[in-house]
């Protein structure tokens, strides 16, 4: 029992990125192969989030200023124990960004790829790619 | 294509929305060295300003405000912001993006003259971020037959 | 056929990631690899070095900024990629 409360996050974790795999390998239409990627690295930066946890009273890192010293804190006063760890905070804020960027990009290669073919049905694009290249 | 609708609520509320999201964004970007916030956050608040005027008014409305043109050039600019800062600080003598040396032209020490260097390039990417974001929502609402614009 | 495959990959996937979870470190474990290895020193003197008390803008803008550099130049490019998909210009 010790063993799943220890560990059961990371198997929501798993079950999430399955998901995002899963949709990426056999959904045959282009735009749920997007979504399927979106679940992927949203189960990726769940991930991370958790491992920056750290139990008994660490709060958000923002460190506790003394007041008398502009919010600032004495040196040396400040201990790791109080505060989460915030490597995984700052990596993950530029991997949504990044995440936001890929998204981008991919709805406009599918919007130039519905352009071209009319359908973001994979194997109709491949269909119609065989026959332009029969002609 | 967005096209125009006519719905005074909705036009009304936008339009008094706007500049109370673009203040908080500042907010958002200057507190970001005391509370949760920085250049990210803003710029998607920024960015979202934008978007609401678009969605509401339409696509030439706002343009006409935020034009295309000077949108890349905030595109560009933010990341010139945030490199040339790193290469004044090459300029002053130190590594790059090692902001203490920014003291030697700023009335400020070492430490303080770090955080003033963070706050400068968190402007640079606040600045990159809304403009990129908008010009992503631009051409994707415009489905690719765009105006032009510039 | 392709949707059972699919499923067998990412059955596979899965019991080999379920596989390694007991070699993970528990749930809020202060003394995890992750939280030993370079934090505890941003943590005590981040606010010191460069007096931001929020430590994640310090290491985000400060001690990782070429990181971020490189992350708002991907932004940059994004937002070029789509204006080259998308954007066609008025024939005059």
């Amino acid at each position: 029992m010790d063993f799943i409360i220890a560990k059961y996050n990371y198997w929501i974790y798993i079950i999430l990125m399955m998901i995002g795999l899963y949709g990426m390998i056999a959904k045959n239409n282009l735009a749920k192969k997007v979504v399927g990627m979106t679940l992927f690295q949203t189960a990726i930066i769940l991930f991370f989030i958790s491992t920056s946890v750290k139990s008994g009273g660490a709060t958000v890192p923002i460190v506790m200023g003394d007041p008398h010293l502009h919010g600032h804190v004495i040196p040396g006063t400040v201990h790791a124990i109080q505060y989460l760890n915030p490597l995984p905070h700052v990596l993950m804020l530029t991997a949504i960004v990044v995440m936001v960027a890929t998204f981008g990009i991919a709805v406009a290669l599918l919007m130039r790829i519905y352009k071209r073919y009319g359908t973001l049905e994979g194997d109709e694009i491949v269909e119609i790619r065989k026959q332009e290249a029969a002609l | 294509m967005i096209k125009k609708h006519d719905d005074l609520i909705v036009e009304t509320l936008a339009r008094l929305l706007t500049p109370f999201i673009q203040a908080f964004a500042l907010y958002v970007l200057f507190l970001g060295h005391y509370s949760p916030g920085g250049g990210f956050q803003g710029g998607v608040l920024v960015a979202a300003s934008f978007i609401l005027l678009i969605i509401a008014f339409d696509l030439e409305k706002t343009t006409e405000r935020f034009s295309e043109k000077f949108n890349v050039i905030c595109n560009g600019g933010g990341v010139f912001i945030y490199a040339g800062i790193g290469v004044l600080c090459i300029l002053l003598g130190g590594n790059l993006l090692d902001y203490s040396v920014l003291s030697k032209i700023l009335p400020v020490g070492p430490e303080e003259a770090r955080a003033l260097g963070i706050l400068g390039v968190e402007i640079g990417v606040e600045i990159t971020v809304a403009a990129c974001l908008v010009s992503i929502f631009i051409d994707l609402a415009s489905k690719g037959e765009n105006l032009g614009g510039s | 056929m392709r949707k059972f495959l699919g499923f067998l990959v990412t059955m596979a996937t899965a019991a080999l990631l379920i596989y390694s979870t007991p070699e993970m470190p528990n749930w809020g474990d202060p003394n995890s690899p992750a939280s030993t290895h370079v934090s505890p020193r941003y943590i005590e003197k981040a606010d010191t070095e460069t007096h931001t008390p929020n430590i994640v803008t310090a290491v985000l803008a400060d001690y990782r900024s070429y990181d971020t550099m490189g992350e708002a130049m991907v932004v940059f490019v994004a937002a070029i990629g789509c204006i080259m998909l998308l954007r066609r210009r008025q024939h005059k």
